[in-house]
């Protein structure tokens, strides 16, 4: 039985690796053995060279670690305040309120891709990577999971801060804020994975390589008139899933620890 | 009542910068959608003109809406659960004393890491009849030949393929960082009082596990409406139509076919369902598990 | 403090919108090609001749293939940040005048005549409308057999002699699928595009093959129910179903070269744009004809035009025009179909010294041309693009035996007819 598990778990393993172990294979063999798998087959690294050179990858990548940056950064600073208010003071229309934040959880900005393109065409955002960002600033995911973080830390602690003569804001950026700090990791890994990855609204609002993000110009540059060439495809997948590749393995218990104590539950 | 007024005041500075923010994006455009989906496209010099429900009447003239409805149905009846319960069966795997464990969980996490719309290229050479991995290693078993994303019957299941692929190991984590924070001893009491490890799993872990489950499904309810990279790379809706998805169409009504004013429709028909299922979920699932 | 640097750091991420704004002497130049191969460099290099020789500096964005370039460039000019000239396919004249984005050559500045008549008609025949001309040709092609010549001398056919009729070719295709013992293909006779995008281009060239032209020249009519249309719709169906020559159901473009180039299909219909691809690549000798008709060869031009925008100001207009006539000056065309595979657009570039020698070098360069008397326009209608995507999808059906041809193209015309009523005056 046991047997039986340990078997299951790896062939589900190796179900899973299988495109990214293809993409190793098409990327270092020529491209007559993207299709063909032979033990003696030659290796090369001028699929890399001929990616590398055919895309401005660097700018993309550039552009996509400006995106992913500004939209975290953002996310942090404008759900934090909102999650404590939500988390800890008493106001009027409070409950309408959160209610209404929730309901962007379901209603992502994805689905309104026609109507806030409309928006930032009229504020003149459009092809910047600002453009790309604004609509995944206000995150009612964030402000979710910060309020679920904040109820849980003691009152005590926020009473003996306001004792000592803090204001609102140093209590919450010296009391909560670093007891919450794993609930921030875990919702960083999933903002952080989400927008390294998202491509149909960035391919709506982007035009030219100084904004477009790594997803866009991977989707650009695969797409030719003269058909597919894995070679190069995978190659360049490599390249740009690289960053975060390694930094998972790096960082990959830190992750779930964080997870853990978030109580992401 | 000062002191109260000021908390208050106070509150409300806080919550205004994300509000106006997640109203900006998501409540404004979703009535503007609203009320677009009530007129015309306006085209060249013809300026939009109301037309009422025209809009929604011509949907349910549409073919392509039902069959995307369709799609998206079963696409979601089918994506959500597999890779929920995949994602909890890998936890269960890579938290138990495996051998390799800590590469089982790196092997199940890569396709987080991997763009959608990189992957779904490799996924097309699996795909590709004849010669595509798929094909190779059904030939070697003596399967015939598969036109995987070119036979309607298929299609769609090889999407949900992908998708169960690409979101798996992402609940994963998850799931592992939940069952790592059940305290040891509770499992251990179960166990000294001798019930079985199929017992001890259903009774005390996966009752625990209940909030990650909301959780992880409402991510996947979401991507099931939102993910659509996929569709784009690999077959663009099609054989006839056999994969195409509700955002997908409306990205196509919208920036394909300049139609805004479907597109809207289409849009508020989404916006429907979502809302729908939000309530669904935390009216039915979210009484069960205690959120507050 | 955070404020601060946060609105900084936005105004530095929203610099590339304001700076394009104020830019002048430059015009914007979309272009339907991946980022990557050997035409963005071509390109790059003719917009650096134009600059030494105008001072005027032309700024490429490769915007990926041709409805993805459609979709950005209609993008940008609604947000009023459009190019001032894209080339983009040349059968969306229609939906571009519809959407009132286009400025006639009239427009641009005085038209020289002679220069528009030096260009091949057929190249010129989806440009027209209203009485004016919307777009110069440039990035031209024809839809072109490419076929593995090793295929044909295995299955005991002659590899100079190409099929010229539907017949010929279903028999020549047949002969050429190879079975292995378990009855398992592992080449196919012949494959053709059917997927989304490109399925109406391969029935446009079955459909004139047939002796039958889809769609008036006002782009307001369809003529799908026409026998010889359902004609066309039967032959190819019966290529798979008939002949068992070709796979059923749906084939993708993107895996055509890769499926010839493999050995997995002995003959694909292409573009003439391939050419310079498949011969890197080919391992085998390969041959290039015209298609075949159903009685005697028959083809469909492709490719894109060079469209010019209404949002431009007056000098962007003229700067625009100055470099559409620098591209198709004769050497400069010579020039771009030798590097590419694509057809140059004047006769007179192929009297260039270049170019005949190429010519007579590589006789497969000439094949596209020569089959240029034979050719039809594309398929061309206001709301082109939904009409595309219903044909597409109707093309599938009748492929993955959903609907019988008759009844798919039946279903295509009355759906068109429903689209293109309110164009129809």
């Amino acid at each position: 039985m046991r047997r039986i598990e340990i078997a299951g778990a790896w062939l589900l393993g190796a179900l899973w690796v299988l495109p990214l172990a293809y993409a190793a294979w098409a990327a270092v063999h020529p491209p007559e053995y993207a299709t063909r798998f032979a033990l003696l087959a030659p290796w090369t690294a001028a699929n890399f060279a001929q990616a590398w050179e055919a895309a401005p990858f660097p700018r993309y990548f550039l552009n996509t670690f400006l995106l992913v940056t500004l939209i975290l950064v953002a996310q942090f600073l404008l759900c934090t305040p909102a999650a404590y208010a939500f988390a800890r003071m008493r106001f009027r229309g409070r409950d309408t309120l959160f209610a209404l934040v929730l309901l962007q959880l379901m209603i992502m900005p994805d689905v309104l891709l026609v109507a806030n393109y409309r928006s930032l065409a009229r504020i003149g955002l459009v092809d910047t990577i600002l453009g790309i960002a604004l609509p995944y600033l206000g995150s009612a995911f964030g402000i979710f999971l910060l309020r679920q973080a904040f109820r849980q830390v003691p009152q005590e602690l926020d009473d003996a801060a306001r004792l000592e003569g803090s204001g609102l804001l140093a209590r919450i950026w010296r009391v909560y804020v670093p007891l919450a700090w794993p609930t921030y990791v875990a919702y960083g890994l999933v903002s952080v994975s989400y927008h390294w990855n998202n491509f149909l609204w960035p391919l709506v609002i982007t035009n030219s390589v100084s904004t477009r993000p790594l997803t866009v110009g991977l989707a650009v540059f695969a797409s030719t008139d003269q058909g597919i060439d894995w070679s190069i495809i995978t190659a360049a997948t490599l390249m740009t899933s690289a960053p975060l590749l390694v930094a998972f393995l790096i960082f990959q218990r830190q992750f779930v620890q964080s997870f853990m104590r978030a109580g992401i539950r | 009542m000062t002191a109260l007024r000021r908390e208050a005041v106070q509150a409300w500075l806080l919550v205004l910068p994300a509000c106006v923010m997640l109203a900006g994006f998501t409540h404004i455009p979703a009535v503007a959608t609203l009320i677009e989906s009530l007129y015309t496209t306006p085209r060249g010099a013809r300026p939009a003109r109301f037309i009422g429900l025209d809009q929604y009447r011509a949907l349910l003239d549409d073919p392509v809406f039902f069959q995307a409805l369709g799609n998206n149905a079963l696409y979601a009846a089918a994506t959500i659960p597999a890779s929920v319960v995949l994602a909890l069966l890998m936890a269960l795997a890579v938290d138990s004393r495996l051998p390799g464990r800590a590469a089982l969980r790196l092997a199940y996490f890569t396709p987080t890491m991997l763009p959608m719309i990189a992957v779904a290229n490799i996924w097309l050479f699996f795909y590709t009849p004849d010669y595509g991995l798929l094909d190779q290693l059904g030939g070697m078993v003596g399967l015939g030949r598969h036109n995987w994303l070119g036979d309607p019957t298929l299609a769609l299941w090889s999407l949900i393929a992908v998708a169960v692929w690409k979101e798996a190991g992402f609940f994963m984590i998850f799931y592992l960082a939940a069952l790592q924070a059940i305290p040891p001893h509770l499992r251990e009491a179960a166990a000294l009082e001798g019930a079985g490890r199929m017992t001890v799993l259903r009774r005390v872990v996966l009752p625990l596990l209940m909030p990650t489950t909301l959780f992880v499904v409402v991510n996947a309810v979401i991507n099931a409406f939102r993910l659509v990279d996929h569709v784009v790379v690999m077959t663009r809706g099609g054989p006839d139509n056999s994969t195409t998805l509700l955002l997908y169409y409306i990205y196509e009504t919208g920036f394909r076919f300049w139609d805004t004013g479907m597109a809207a429709a289409l849009t508020t028909v989404l916006l429907l369902i979502l809302s729908a299922l939000a309530a669904l979920q935390f009216g039915v699932l979210g009484r069960r598990v205690h959120y507050r | 403090m955070h404020r601060r640097t946060l609105l900084a750091a936005a105004g530095l991420l929203a610099a590339p919108s304001i700076l394009r704004a104020q830019a002048a002497a430059s015009i914007g130049f979309y272009y339907p090609v991946a980022v990557g191969g050997p035409i963005p460099a071509i390109i790059d290099g003719y917009c650096q001749q134009f600059r030494a020789e105008t001072g005027i500096e032309v700024k490429p964005v490769y915007a990926g293939n041709y409805s993805e370039t459609l979709t950005k460039a209609q993008t940008a000019i609604r947000a009023g940040q459009g190019p001032s000239l894209a080339v983009l396919l040349a059968a969306e004249m229609h939906s571009l005048q519809d959407a009132d984005v286009l400025a006639s050559l009239d427009q641009l500045g005085p038209v020289d005549r002679g220069w528009i008549e030096g260009f091949y008609p057929a190249f010129l025949a989806n440009s027209g409308a209203a009485g004016k001309l919307w777009s110069v040709p440039f990035q031209r092609s024809t839809a072109i057999m490419y076929y593995n010549k090793q295929a044909f001398a295995e299955a005991g056919l002659d590899p100079d002699r190409f099929p010229r009729t539907w017949a010929e070719l279903a028999e020549a295709a047949a002969a050429l699928t190879k079975r292995d013992g378990a009855g398992r293909v592992t080449r196919w006779g012949v494959k053709l595009a059917s997927d989304v995008g490109n399925a109406q281009w391969t029935f446009g060239a079955l459909a004139n093959q047939a002796g039958h032209r889809l769609m008036n020249e006002a782009g307001t009519e369809t003529y799908f129910r026409d026998p010889k249309a359902v004609e066309a719709m039967e032959f190819w169906h019966g290529l798979a179903a008939r002949h068992g020559a070709t796979p059923a159901g749906s084939t993708a473009w993107s895996t055509l070269s890769p499926d010839f180039l493999e050995g997995n299909a002995a003959i694909v219909q292409h573009t003439t744009g391939n050419l310079a691809n498949v011969r890197s690549k080919a391992g085998f000798p390969f041959g290039v004809a015209g298609l075949p008709g159903k009685a005697e060869p028959r083809t469909v031009v492709g490719g894109g035009n060079l469209y010019f925008f209404k949002h431009a100001s007056a000098a962007e207009r003229e700067a625009s025009l100055r470099f559409a006539r620098f591209l198709t000056e004769p050497a400069r065309a010579a020039d771009w179909s030798i590097r590419t595979g694509y057809i140059a657009t004047r006769p007179e570039a192929y009297d260039t010294p270049a170019l005949r020698d190429y010519v007579a070098q590589v006789p497969a360069a000439g094949v596209a041309k020569d089959f240029l008397p034979v050719a039809t326009g594309e398929l061309s209608t206001f709301e082109n693009q939904r009409v595309y995507k219903l044909l597409g999808d109707n093309i599938q059906a009748a492929l993955t035996g959903a609907k019988t041809p008759a009844q798919a193209m039946a279903d295509t015309q009355s759906e068109a007819d429903r689209i293109l009523k309110p164009f129809r005056a």
